[in-house]
Order: C-alpha cells, then structure tokens, then sequence
C-alpha cells in the first residue's frame, strides 16, 4: 500500500505536512532535512522541485527556488540525492514542482526514478485535471505515484467531484486565491469555505495549504480538514545561517 | 490541415492552458465568454469606430518604389508603424479594454518588456477610466525610462518586478501571480498570443484586422487580394498572427516568420526560439521555448526589446511543425542594416523588432515580381538610443556595432545554456513526440 493511503489510514486528523525546497538553505541538505523532520514528529514531506518561473509561488519560495538553482540543483541531482532515503525515513515524500520540469525531464522516466527512490506522490499545480486523465493516469498508477490535485476558494462543485474522482490519496485544499506565503489569519470567510468543503464529504483526505505559518493557522485549517502543509513559513525559517537541526526542532515544536 | 483553434484550446500539439488551478474560474470565464462577446454586434460596432477613429485605421499598405526595385520584387509596406502609441500593440489592448468591460471588471493588469505593450495599455485605461497596473521587469524599468514616463502620465502604476531576471518573462510571471491574488476584480490583458487559451485565440483575432485590410488594400491596388509573400517579426508573435490571419488557409500565399537572432545562433546569445528552443510550457501555454537541459526557462537575448522572449505563441509553434510557415532568422546586425535601408530608401525610421523582419529581404530568394507584403509593426521613436550608435560607427567606420553590451544579464542558466547541437533532429523528434490533444 502507497505510504500515503497508510498514514490517512492511520491517522484521521492535524496531520502536519511540511513543503521544503531542495536545495535550499544550501546544496545537498535535502536528506538531511527530511530525517529531522521526520524525527520531529512530520507526518508528510513535500519536497519542492526548483523551477526557474514558479507561477503559483509567492517571494519567500521564489527565492528559495532561485537560490537553489544557482548552486546547481536540478531533477536529476535531486532524485539522485534522494536515493539513500528510504534506509530512514518511512513517512510519505511528495514531491511539488512544475509540470515543465517533469515534461522536460520525460513523465514516464521521471515516475519511474521516483518510484525508485520512494517518492509516493506528487504535486504538479499546473498539470491540468484534463491531461492527466487522457495522458498519464495510467502511468503514474503503473509507477505507484499519488497525484494530488488542487483545489481553491472559487473551483465550482462539480470541479470538485471531478477532483475527488482523479485523487486516489487526498485532495489539497488552497485556503485563500493567492500565490504561497502566510498570511495574517483566517477569517471568517476562509472558515466557511473550510467548512462546505467538509461538508460535502469527499471520498478522500483533506489538507488544507497556504497561508499556515503558525499554531494559530495550523489549529483553524485542521477544524475542517484532516491536516495542513506549512510551506513559505518553515523555507523562510530555516534560510540564512545553517544550524537546521535546532531551527527545525524549534519550528515544529511551536506547532504542537 | 487545421490552423484554428480547436475547441479544446490546442492549435495541432500545441496550446492548452497549463495553469494552476487558482486561476482556473478566470481563465474559464473568459474563454466561456470571449467569442459571444466578440461576435455580438455592440461590440464588434464599438470595436471597429475605435480602430478607426482613435487608432486611426486602417493603416496605409504602401507600395515602396526603391526598395521593390532593388529586390526586384513588388514590396508593400503595412504601416502598423502609423497606429496610435507607434504600433500594432494598441488594436489587442482596445479589444481587451472593451472586453474586460463586458465582464464588468474594473482593475487593469498588463506586462510589458520595452514598454510598448505597456503605454498601449495604459493608453485605454486612461480612456475608459480603469485603474491600470503595469508589471516591467525592475531592468527594463531602467532602459526603457520614455515609456515608463509615458505609462505614469498616463495614469497607470509602474511595478519594477525584482524576480528572476527582472525583464519580460519575469514580468509576465507577475502578472499572472497579481492575477492569482486578485482573481475576481482584475482583467489580465495579455500582450501578444501567447498565455493560456483563450488568450492566443482573443489575441490573433483583435490583431486580424492587419490581414483583412492588407486583403482589401492588396485587391485595390493590385487587383488580387493575395500576395506571393508575407513577412512579418516573431517573439511573442502577435503582429505575425494578424498579418498571417487571413492567408492561414490560402495555400498559394508564403508565410516568412523573422525571429530575432541577436549575436547568432552558435553564440547562444540568441531569442530565436525555433532554431533554439524545444517544446515545453511557459506562462500556461504549450509551445516551443528555449530551456536548459534542467527545464528551467532560459533569458534570451536580442537587441530588441520586444522579440526578446524565450517563448513563441502556440499558434507559431504549430505553423512550424506544420510547415505552413518558413521560420527565419536576423541578427542584430542585420536587422539594424535593413533599418537603416529603408530609412535611407523610403523614408520610414522602423522599430527594431520591424527591423527583422525587413532583414528578409536579403535572405529569400524571390521570384522575380512577385508580390510581397511586409508588416511594419512598429515604428523606431524608441530605439533611437540604438540607431544612433550604428550613425556613430558608420563615421568612425567601425565594422560592428557592440550591441550586446546594450544588455546586461542576470541570467543564471546563462553560463549552463548552450545551443544543442544536432538541435534540428533532437527538436523534430520531441515535437514528434508530443501528444496530439
């Protein structure tokens, strides 16, 4: 069973996922970051893919992302990285980039090196729901690798089912329309979406993203859903000097 | 073979909207809306007044007397160059304007790399009264002051966007992520035809004005509406789709794509995105772009401003793989000669992006009389500062002109970025390989 379908078996609520961008704070830290998460208490890791145009990212992980590729980080390099792993770390990796680099890196080669390696999901926000389902469903199921798929404030209902209809492992729910990076708060606004999207009871998980940064923010998203991902607030934390094993102990024990 | 749009958004393999799904209600209202709304008839009545009244349409197809002689060609110009704000960028941005009005929304992005896209935007928020935001990369922002000037003058906001490499690709990743954040009140009017469907499509139909009055000009003054040739500059691509619009379909009519190719293909200081370029996706569109080995997207380089875009419309992409189109490319050098030539032969001071497409002429091999139409895009107000240093060397007699120091990168995939070699057979098998939607 995908390492994914286990923990949403296991665990049913404030699951606690953590977005990092490979390669950043510095190069060849990935592993590193990871086992202390994990050690940590982590429940799921997503492991950004640097890309040179981040459409969907605010400043905090576009820069992030830039400084990664100027010391050299790639796909390849990454999965290369990637491939002791699995001796230590049995929580779910996911990895989140943009579909050009996978396009460009080749699908099926790129599914199947991540199978390789222990990747269990993947997160592409500008694959589109259509050209997943013609193109690569049946090869990211060949090759055991979740996709999860986005959805926000302003996706219609039925988007949704359709949705629902494509996730095998869980859906991420983007809290606000707006680019990654925190934000002051939910309002009220936000809550009441978090609580239709509950309501409808999709078939699978749902973790809500964007604009978690805090104890606060991460208590209100798991309200209405079975946890939340922290991105922009723990790359920005851990930027800077090195020191990752106590910035990254501090930042996940002021989330419990 | 189909040149249209499919009603999935793809022009053959390329195309589609490749956008996060936060964006996916905006760009599906408009494509939900886009031809209604252009096709009723209070638009295309208000539309049409305005080319003609403001924008001063249609513009002149001018039969050059010197020039067709030395090429033993008949050559006529369209004058894109003699629109309001200097060039064809203002017919997109009066159908956008009046478009986003039809969707009642009331704030105005847009991106601009030299500016011209930018001051032509601007232009008609001033007129309809839309607050108006403009995203220039902050590098941009310093050699293009005129233009920034002119967009504070005429009310709109400069942002200087300090991401990426600070030009036009990253200015457009901006845009899109303003639009991202502001989903429900902002119209994003996109400068050329790329972007995700529907914006291509929109595009090439506001600029299809060129071609249905080059048809008309064309049948006055020579008795057929159909030329042997048509030449026209691509970056973006949004003067070639209009110039080309209305010939997809007329088989007998040579397409001729001019894309820039600054200091020359085997330099990799190139934006000719045909010859160095490989399928993949940029600002939400499947197209043919330049990348590194990596897929991360490569600054291109050429002296001008508005050719310099690592990507191409997906509807160019498409006349390439099709062969319907012949893709061609002009140095800085020679696009800066040819705009000397037709300075010193007919009178008329091109833009530089124009320029390429004038460069052609040396290139083809005519048949002898045959009729050829060339898209003037824009005219060459702005690039003076250019111009004027090619006057400098021709008294000091210099051979070269040191354009590349115009431009400074901050491209990090620069260093690691090189022309493929064997590149014609590597990008024939990718585009061979890509799923046909």
């Amino acid at each position: 069973m995908n390492r994914i379908n286990k923990l949403f078996e296991t665990k049913k609520d404030n699951i606690l996922s953590i977005y990092f961008t490979a390669g950043h704070p510095a190069p060849e830290t990935a592993s590193t970051i990871i086992e202390l998460l994990q050690d940590n208490g982590v429940d799921m890791i997503e492991i950004g893919i640097p890309f040179s145009d981040p459409l969907a990212d605010g400043p905090v992980i576009q820069q992030s992302s830039q400084q990664a590729l100027a010391d050299g980080m790639s796909l390849k390099k990454l999965l290369h990285e990637l491939k002791t792993i699995r001796k230590n770390v049995q929580i779910p990796l996911l990895l989140m980039g943009y579909f050009n680099t996978i396009m460009h890196f080749g699908v099926e080669s790129f599914c199947k090196q991540a199978n390789a390696v222990g990747i269990d999901g993947v997160i592409l926000p500008d694959l589109p729901l259509e050209v997943y389902k013609e193109q690569y469903k049946d090869m990211f199921k060949q090759y055991n690798i979740i996709p999860v798929f986005l959805i926000t404030p302003s996706t219609p209902d039925e988007r949704i089912r359709e949705t629902e209809a494509l996730s095998e492992g869980f859906i991420y729910m983007v809290s606000t329309s707006s680019t990654t990076g925190a934000k002051q708060g939910f309002s009220n606004e936000n809550m009441s979406y978090f609580k239709r999207i509950n309501d409808m009871n999709l078939k699978v998980p749902v973790i809500t993203g964007f604009g978690i940064s805090n104890k606060t923010t991460f208590e209100q998203a798991c309200e209405y859903s079975a946890g939340a991902i922290i991105g922009s607030a723990f790359v920005k934390d851990i930027s800077g000097e090195w020191e990752l094993e106590n910035k990254i102990e501090e930042f996940i024990a002021k989330l419990k | 073979m189909k040149y249209e749009v499919n009603n999935r958004g793809y022009y053959g393999k390329f195309g589609g909207a490749f956008i996060p799904e936060m964006l996916y209600p905006n760009v599906k209202e408009l494509e939900k809306n886009y031809l209604k709304i252009m096709e009723s008839d209070s638009f295309k009545t208000e539309f049409l007044s305005l080319l003609k009244n403001y924008v001063g349409r249609p513009s002149p197809l001018y039969y050059t007397k010197r020039l067709s002689d030395k090429y033993n060609i008949n050559l006529y110009l369209k004058r894109e160059d003699l629109n309001h704000t200097g060039s064809h960028k203002i017919n997109n941005t009066i159908g956008q304007i009046l478009m986003a009005r039809h969707l009642g929304k009331k704030r105005i992005i847009a991106e601009t790399g030299a500016g011209q896209h930018g001051v032509a935007t601007a232009t008609v928020c001033a007129r309809e009264g839309l607050d108006c935001i403009v995203f220039m990369g902050a590098t941009d922002v310093a050699r293009q002051m005129p233009n920034v000037e002119k967009m504070q003058m005429l009310g709109a906001t400069v942002i200087p966007v300090e991401s990426g490499n600070k030009t036009l690709k990253d200015a457009t990743n901006e845009a899109i992520r303003d639009w991202i954040n502001h989903p429900k009140e902002t119209h994003y009017i996109i400068g050329s035809v790329v972007g995700p469907h529907p914006y291509p499509d929109m595009v090439a139909r506001f600029q299809s004005i060129i071609s249905e009055e080059i048809r008309k000009q064309l049948q006055e003054q020579t008795g057929s509406p159909l030329p042997d040739t048509v030449i026209a500059c691509v970056g973006g691509g949004s003067n070639a789709a209009g110039a080309f619009y209305h010939y997809l379909n007329e088989k007998t009519v040579k397409l001729v794509a001019v894309e820039a190719d600054g200091l020359g293909l085997e330099t990799g200081e190139t934006a000719a995105t045909m010859a160095a370029g490989s399928p993949g996706i940029i600002h939400g569109s499947m197209t043919m772009l330049m990348q590194t080995d990596d897929g991360q997207i490569v600054e291109p380089y050429s002296i001008s401003a508005g050719l310099d875009y690592p990507g191409i419309g997906p509807l160019h992409a498409h006349l390439f793989d099709s062969k319907r189109a012949n893709f061609i490319r002009a140095t800085d050098t020679e696009a800066i000669e040819a705009a000397f030539e037709l300075t010193r032969m007919e009178g008329i001071i091109p833009a530089l992006e124009s320029a390429h497409a004038l460069a052609a002429l040396k290139k083809l091999n005519f048949k002898k009389g045959e009729t050829v139409v060339l898209n003037v895009s824009g005219r060459g107000d702005k690039d003076m500062e250019a111009y004027r240093k090619h006057i400098k060397s021709e008294t000091k007699k210099e051979k070269q002109v040191d354009t590349h120091a115009e431009k400074e990168t901050h491209d990090i995939f620069r260093a690691s970025y090189s022309v493929p070699e064997n590149t014609m057979q590597q990008r024939a098998d990718e585009i061979n390989g890509l799923y046909v939607p």
